[in-house]
Formats: structure tokens, C-alpha cells, sequence
């Protein structure tokens, strides 16, 4: 290594930028603004590769010149995780969008990190096909964005989470190894799972180029419901009684807030005659009274939860407990909210994820987030802090890391060793 | 630990109690192999602990004395993934097969790692809950062993794998230290090692507890069996189903010969036709029919001869004995036979089916098809008779170049076997040397010393901390366009 260009990382010696260059092109690294900085550290450049070999080039020089690399790609969820110990080099995918191979027969698709959840939706549902996901701001959101964040809505009771929708990866290590795993077909256990791995390790292991994934059809029809309920206990009844039924629901989730009183969503997908079967046996499970067609509104129900006006007094975090106590927890929020006196909106799932949002002053904020998390990890669940006010006093975004850590670190100082990729930002300081 | 002392033994024995150590020659014949008989090594020792403070107590003396171990399920596993390694032991987990939780609103059952498979189920059935991962060995197979190759079965391809199903796993370390990964509710902050750890075959470590997902039986399941003329009409029609959008609880596909063999066998009154398709559908009754009216005709329009739909849960449960007991059936059509497990894009099934059919010819050697039809994945089965000079290794090889086949339409060199120690060649076939060091990467983090179950999965082991692989040139390098910094 050129050690002249290691004592210059911090102001990026121009030697080092015309290697960037020369892999690149000119155009295509740019000084860092402002805009491009990452929860509150200012990196020097922003560098679009356009193909992974280059990716893993950017990434190999950067690695041997002791600069941090944040990997990025619609930016839409940059503010996740802790801040950063160090920011050099936004490593963008924004050139590498392309979709490499729709085998629609075989229901599967290849494609770069780069392309947007959107653009690749719209090109499967040529062929009446998705991706069984709706992650948030699909228009902006990256396949390398959501997979690395493990950002997952209410279509994951019936489809499972990305780690059920990915089948093979390749990933650019900061050594520049291209490394992939798994594979195009939805069967196979040669290998260890590495596509599992790198999904929600927010970009701290290596950088996703391209992902693989299985592919749902679209549905024949759809219909969903809106029932309302009284309180926490008796949506909680609905749940469980929905669960337990022989209902092939492709989600459901509860609206709760300090304002008025909880809603659920239910979505049925499939042929008119079973939608028809299954809003009568839905009636008969809810008390009829209660049962009226869901507005389109259920499926932006995240995105409105995070259309927060005062970024200043607003936490979001994501919420994760057993299904069974749903109502408990809504009535603990409740509580905490009232001694903090913070306002309060969530969403929970039926799977047990759920999103809540908390606005009041940044210290009550912290206090009412702490005495939550402290519950939730008592009952195995866990409370992890989206946004936060930058004035909050320090709350760390992941909670308390378990008897796992050692071997978290282990595996990212087998693949990071010198913690390149977005230090400090991760679970227990990784 | 050639010589494995005697204090090593006596401090073993310690830990289990007699009754939890076998180190007699004629007792350990049971443990040289799995489910795939041709390979066989002599363990040292077998341990059965009954606990997870005594697998641990047992790998630190492993880890301490640098000896390898290898655990074991039932050994059912046709991959040679529990086959012994040399001078190593064999850690049974066959004692600790308690079912530890059932928690039926949460839809979470915790066992331990010897459970059998088919008892998840049992013990969930009278509530309507079931346990979806149903590996054709399910009444004998253990949940351990089907965590660590990530079993599948015929219902995958709607509910998933093992993977799917395992939500948290307590894992003894290969240092003997205790770590639990997930946890009971979803996405535990920090790496999906989980994820990871299952389908690792054994090489990360020792699953102690295991949190299981369960499902809620649907209202309805319906079986369908249509005769066709051959596969490739069966496939045709297959094709036709997925591309109608429909998600089937299981699609499975036989020839004559995997159907001759299983008539044999169980009786399951199949038809008699050159390829045989059984769909499943399940979920809400009005659904299910609908969608079954839809697949007669996709299979009528495809030129199926006979339609069937099995009419009473007696009935579907012999045409599953029939495809389940499809293995062990061709020891009544042949003396011997090799099981085969490769994976291919759906879409390739009528190409790679008349090169088998064309490899069959050139060698002489009868091949049953047997497969996971909508999902891709292929279980050729290469028959042949030992006694007769040089079939063996000519089956090996036609088994062999049937792998390649699925390499090369972009498939896999397993779906649900395992590599173990039958697939390592075969895996830098399937990947480039950089994915593998990768591999081994993660692995040297859960485990430096190499000692669990060491020798399986990986062509050429690597040791830990050794210099990572060679530089490899930028293509505008080679071109000459630019030079090495």
C-alpha cells in the first residue's frame, strides 16, 4: 500500500482521487456536499461505480487507505442505526440499476443493487409477477437499500421477510473479493447462506451488487377490510381469532394512537369465489357491525406513520414482539406515553413486528423510550430507534446486543477487518 | 488423538455416565455411517449427552484437546453430512429430544435438537397447528439434524424450508461457549446468524434448542394425480400452473420406472404411464376447488390421459406412501441404486430430462426420475448391481454428470441433501473459488480451531487467519487501460 495516501486519507490526497478517477471516469466522483452527509458526519466524496468490479475496486483502494466507506443507494434510510465513528467515501449504486434477468418462467429475478423497489416491480408485473414486499419509499428505496436495512411491511405474514425472498447474492468485500452465494434457484442448500447474512447487516460486511430473489404472481383479485375495536384487548381478540382460523389473510395489521380508537386491516388475495368464502368467515369471526370495506390508505400506512412534521421531536422506532402480546404492550405505551407526556401513533402486524412513533421534547422522548425498551427486552422482544431527535440525549438505536456479540464482531473481523464499512453504526458498536 | 487417552475417555464419561459413552468396537459399527452407506469411518467415541451443559462440558474438552467432533441426529442425512471424522467423536444428540414449549397462540414450539420431525406435528395436530418442513425420512428424522441441512421436502414450495421455520436456535460454540441466535420474536437486532446456522451442516457448532414456527392447518386439501403420456407433457403442464399464478402446497413429478418401483413397494394404486404428476393444493375450500377446476383443465388441455383426485384423507396418505417410500422402493426394481439431489430452473426440466435420458443410454444404466417438480428439484435415481464389474463406478460417474447437468442450466448441486462429504468436488464446480474462501471466512468466526464436523462442505479446507486469496485484476487492468496502483 501507498502509505504517502494512507497519512492523507483524512483530506484525501489527490493521488487517491485520481485512482478513483481513473477506475470511474471523471464525472462520476464528486466532492460531497452537505446533503450527502450521513446522521451528522460529513463525508469528502461520493463515488458512483458502474459496475460491481469496479464497486469492489473503489472499495479495495478505500479499504488499503484506512478510509470509511458508507455504502448508499436512494438514501432514503441513511438516518438508520447509530451514528457514524467515521465517514470518507459514500460508495453509490446509483449506476448499477440494471435488471439482469427476469426469468419469468422460473419465477425468479436477477438484478443490480442499484435499481430502485419500484422500477423493478413495474418490470415483473409485465409478466403479472412481484416481488412479495413492500418495503417504505419504494419509488426512492434501492434493492441494495431494503435488503441491507431488512426493511419488510405487512406483506410479510403471508410471504415471509426478504430473507425468505432472497436465494443468492454477490457482495463486494473491502479486500475487493466479489464473493457470491447461493444461487438462481429457490431450492438449494450447497453453500453456507450468506444471502441471510449481509440481509439487515446494514452494509457493515461487504456491499450487495446484485441479489437474487423468488418471485410471487400477482394476485387474481383482492379485497381487503377495515374492522374496528374498542380497545387494545379486543383487537388483540381479533388477531389471535383471525390467527387461528382457517383465513388464508395476506396480512394483517392494527392502527393504535392516542387519538382514537384501534382499526385493524386484513388483505385477502385469490379467486372471487374464495374472497367471497372468506368476507363471509370474516364476518362471522368480527362482530358484523364492525366490518367495512379498508380504503386504499392500509397499504401507506408505514410512510404516513413516518410523514412526521418536526424531525426535532419526533422518534420512530421498530418495534418486535410475540404476536400474543399485542395488547399488553399497546396498553404499556400507553402508560409510558402518559407519564412522558409524549403523543403516540403505532402500527403492529400480526407477525409481532409493529412501527411506533413518539413526539414530545427530546429528554422525555429518550425517557420514554428507554422504560420501553426495558420492557420489551424483558419479554424477549426488542425496540430499535429509526429516527431520533439529534438533540436526544444518547440513546443507542439497537438496545442491549446478547450473549451473540463476540461472534458478531468475530465474523465482521473476518470480513471487515479494518471496519471500513459504515463503522460504529451497527448493532454493539460494529 | 490417535491414541485417544484413557483419562480423556474416563473425564468424558464423567460428563454423560456410562451409559452416555460407547467407545466399544462392535457398538460404534452403528455410528460409521449415515444415510449414505458408502462412506464409513470409526469414531473414537460416541457421546449422548442429555443436556446442553453437557454437550458443552463435552466440547471443551474437544476444544481443549483439539479434537474434532461430530454431531449426529438420526442418521438419516443422505449427504454424509454426521459421517465420522477420522480420530474425531460423534456427539448424539438422540437423548435430548424433549419438546420443550408448545405455545400455541404465539404459533412456537421449542424442542431440542433429537425431537423428531414427525412428533412436532403429533404433538400440535389436536389444536390444527402443524409443522410445514416434511422431509420424506419425517418419521424418523430429527429436528437437529434437519436444522443443520436445511431440510425441505415436498411442501416447500409454498411453506418454505427448515430455514423458513427456525426462528431462534441455542448453539453450543465449537469453544464450548453458549450463544443463542434469534430469539422468539422477529428480527433480534444484529447479524441473521440464525440464518447462517442453518444448513451449515454441522460445521458452526452444536444446536441445543430449537424455536420452532408452526402453522395453522388450512380447511382444506385437495390431491390431485394425472397420467401422462411422458415428463415432458407432465412438465408442460406444471409450466402451465405456475404461470396461471397458482401456489401449490406441492407439485411432484415421477416416470414410469420411479412409478413401477413405488407400485411395488406400497401398492399406491398409481396409473401406469410414462409421467405421473401429483398436485397439491390447500387453503379455503372455496379457493381450492376453484383453483383445482383450473389445474384439470391446465393437465386435460396438456394431454393427460387419467385424472384423479383422491377422495378421502385415507386415500391422499397412500398416494403420498407412494411418492415418499419412492427411494427405498428401488430396491425392488434394482440390486442397488444412487440417490441423487440436484436443482435446475423449472424451465430447463425438458432439456436436462433427454440428456439423462441420452447418459442412461450411453451407460446402459437405468435411471428413476423422481422430483419436486415445482420447485426444480431433481431426484434421479442411477441404478445399478455391485456384483457386476465396474457398474458401481459407472453409476458414480453417470450420478456425477447428471450434477453437471444442473450446473450447467443454472441450477444447483443440491436442494435439500446437503454437500457433506458426498458434494464437496462438486462445489467448485458450482462456485468460484472467492465464494468459497468467503464461506470459510464466516466459518473460521464461529469456529478457528476447525474442529466441528471439519472435514465436510469444502473442497479444500483453508485454515484460519491463512493470507486470503490472490489479487485479482480490474478487467480495465488487464486491458492495459490502467495499471495497478
Amino acid at each position: 500500500m501507498d502509505a504517502a495516501t494512507k497519512s492523507e486519507a483524512s483530506g484525501l490526497h489527490s493521488a487517491l482521487r485520481y485512482k478513483f478517477i481513473a477506475l470511474v471516469g471523471n464525472e462520476y466522483v464528486q466532492a460531497a456536499t452537505a446533503a450527502d452527509a450521513v446522521s451528522g458526519a460529513q463525508p469528502k466524496l461520493v463515488i458512483e461505480p458502474g459496475t460491481e468490479r469496479e464497486l469492489a475496486e473503489i472499495l479495495r483502494l478505500s479499504n488499503e487507505a484506512g478510509l470509511a466507506v458508507i455504502p448508499r443507494g436512494g438514501g432514503t434510510k441513511l438516518g438508520w442505526g447509530n451514528s457514524l465513528a467515521r465517514a470518507d467515501v459514500i460508495l453509490s449504486t446509483a449506476r448499477m440499476t440494471e435488471i439482469i434477468e427476469h426469468a419469468w418462467a422460473d419465477l425468479t429475478v436477477t438484478v443490480e443493487a442499484g435499481c430502485t423497489v419500484q422500477r423493478l416491480q413495474e418490470t415483473l408485473g409485465q409478466h403479472g409477477q412481484r416481488l412479495a414486499l413492500d418495503p417504505l419509499w419504494p419509488e426512492k428505496a434501492t434493492v441494495g437499500g431494503v435488503l441491507s436495512t431488512n426493511d419488510s411491511g405487512a406483506l410479510r405474514l403471508r410471504f415471509g421477510a426478504l430473507r425468505d425472498l432472497i436465494i443468492g447474492v454477490t457482495i463486494a468485500l473491502p479486500d475487493g473479493t466479489l464473493a457470491s452465494s447461493g444461487g438462481k434457484v429457490v431450492k438449494n442448500v450447497a453453500g453456507y447462506d450468506l444471502p441471510k447474512l449481509v440481509t439487515g447487516a446494514l452494509g457493515t460486511l461487504g456491499v450487495i451488487t446484485r441479489a437474487v430473489f423468488r418471485l410471487h404472481p400477482l394476485p387474481l383479485n383482492s379485497h381487503s377490510f377495515s374492522i374496528s375495536t374498542v380497545n387494545a384487548e379486543e383487537t388483540q381478540k381479533f388477531v389471535l381469532a383471525v390467527q387461528d382460523s382457517k383465513l388464508a389473510h395476506t396480512f394483517l395489521q392494527s392502527h393504535f394512537s392516542d387519538e382514537k380508537p384501534p382499526a385493524s386491516d386484513i388483505l385477502f388475495e385469490g379467486t372471487e369465489a374464495g374472497l367471497a368464502a372468506q368476507e363471509a368467515q370474516l364476518r362471522n369471526l368480527a362482530a358484523p357491525a364492525s366490518v367495512s370495506e379498508a380504503s386504499n390508505s392500509s397499504w401507506t400506512a408505514r410512510e404516513e406513520l413516518w410523514a412526521f412534521s418536526d424531525p426535532a421531536g419526533t422518534a420512530i422506532t421498530k418495534i418486535s414482539i410475540l404476536p400474543a402480546n399485542m395488547a399488553p404492550t399497546v396498553e404499556l405505551v400507553e402508560r409510558t406515553a402518559r407519564t412522558h407526556q409524549v403523543r403516540w401513533r403505532a402500527l403492529i402486524y400480526a407477525t409481532g413486528l409493529g412501527w411506533l412513533r413518539l413526539e414530545g421534547k427530546p429528554g422525555a422522548l429518550c425517557a420514554a423510550l428507554q422504560a420501553l425498551r426495558g420492557e420489551l427486552q424483558g419479554q424477549d422482544g426488542s425496540l430499535v430507534a429509526l429516527h431520533r431527535p439529534s438533540k436526544m440525549p444518547a440513546f443507542d438505536a439497537w438496545g442491549t446486543a446478547s450473549d451473540t456479540l463476540p461472534l458478531m464482531k468475530a465474523v465482521k473481523q473476518q470480513l471487515d477487518p479494518k471496519n471500513t464499512l459504515n463503522p460504529g453504526r451497527f448493532v454493539g458498536g460494529i | 488423538m490417535n491414541l485417544m487417552e484413557a483419562r480423556i475417555l474416563a473425564e468424558l464419561r464423567t460428563i454423560v455416565g456410562d451409559r452416555g459413552l460407547i467407545s466399544s468396537p462392535e457398538e460404534l459399527h452403528t455410528y460409521e455411517c449415515d444415510g449414505l452407506t458408502n462412506f464409513r469411518v470409526m469414531p473414537r467415541a460416541v457421546l449422548l449427552p442429555n443436556s446442553t451443559e453437557q454437550v458443552q462440558a463435552v466440547v471443551r474438552i474437544c476444544h481443549r484437546e483439539r479434537i474434532p467432533f461430530v454431531a449426529r441426529g438420526s442418521g438419516t442425512g443422505l449427504s454424509g453430512g454426521a459421517l465420522p471424522v477420522e480420530n474425531g467423536i460423534v456427539i448424539s444428540l438422540a437423548r435430548m429430544n424433549r419438546i420443550l414449549e408448545v405455545d400455541l397462540p404465539n404459533a412456537r414450539v421449542v424442542v431440542e435438537p433429537g425431537v423428531i420431525n414427525l412428533d412436532v406435528t403429533g404433538r400440535v395436530a389436536p389444536q390444527e397447528y402443524f409443522y410445514a418442513p416434511d422431509p420424506s425420512s419425517q418419521s424418523i428424522c430429527s429436528i437437529g439434524g434437519n436444522v443443520a441441512e436445511n431440510s425441505g421436502g415436498a411442501h416447500c414450495l409454498k411453506y418454505g424450508f427448515t430455514t423458513t421455520h427456525v426462528l431462534g436456535l441455542e448453539v453450543v460454540l465449537p469453544d464450548g461457549s453458549l450463544v443463542h441466535l434469534g430469539g422468539k420474536t422477529l428480527d433480534t437486532p444484529g447479524y441473521d446468524l440464525a440464518g447462517v446456522f442453518v444448513g451449515s451442516e454441522g460445521t458452526l457448532g452444536v444446536a441445543t434448542k430449537i424455536i420452532l414456527r408452526i402453522v395453522k392447518r388450512p380447511e382444506c386439501i385437495r390431491t390431485l394425480l394425472a397420467a401422462f403420456p411422458s415428463t415432458n407433457e407432465a412438465g408442460a403442464a406444471v409450466s402451465d400452473i405456475i404461470a396461471a399464478g397458482m401456489l401449490p402446497a406441492a407439485i411432484e413429478m415421477m416416470d414410469n420406472l420411479a412409478i413401477q418401483a413405488a407400485e411395488a413397494a406400497v401398492h399406491a394404486n398409481y396409473p401406469s404411464c410414462g409421467g405421473l404428476l401429483l398436485v397439491e393444493l390447500d387453503g379455503p375450500v372455496a379457493e381450492v376447488e376453484a383453483l383445482m377446476s383450473h389445474v384439470k383443465e391446465i393437465c386435460r388441455s396438456n394431454g393427460a390421459s387419467e385424472i384423479r383426485l383422491a377422495q378421502s384423507d385415507a386415500e391422499r396418505a397412500l398416494v403420498w406412501k407412494g411418492r415418499k417410500a419412492a427411494f427405498a422402493a428401488m430396491g425392488r426394481i434394482s440390486p442397488n441404486y444412487i440417490v441423487q439431489d440436484g436443482v435446475i430452473p423449472r424451465t430447463a426440466l425438458p432439456q436436462v430430462m433427454s440428456e439423462i435420458e441420452r447418459l442412461s443410454q450411453e451407460t446402459g444404466l437405468r435411471v428413476a426420475n423422481v422430483f419436486h417438480a415445482g420447485d426444480g428439484n431433481l431426484h434421479p435415481l442411477v441404478l445399478y448391481d455391485r456384483r457386476i464389474s465396474g457398474q458401481e463406478e459407472a453409476a458414480e460417474l453417470l450420478s456425477n454428470n447428471i450434477l453437471e447437468l444442473c450446473i450447467a442450466a443454472g441450477g444447483s448441486i443440491t436442494g435439500e441433501h446437503g454437500v457433506g462429504e458426498d458434494k464437496k468436488k462438486m462445489m467448485s464446480k458450482m462456485f468460484a473459488e472467492p465464494d468459497l474462501v468467503t464461506m470459510q471466512r464466516v466459518r473460521c468466526a464461529f469456529d478457528p480451531l476447525q474442529l466441528s464436523n471439519p472435514t465436510k462442505i469444502f473442497p479444500t479446507p483453508r485454515l484460519c487467519g491463512e493470507k486470503r486469496g490472490e489479487y485479482l485484476p480490474h478487467p480495465i487492468e488487464s486491458a492495459g487501460i490502467a495499471e495497478r496502483y
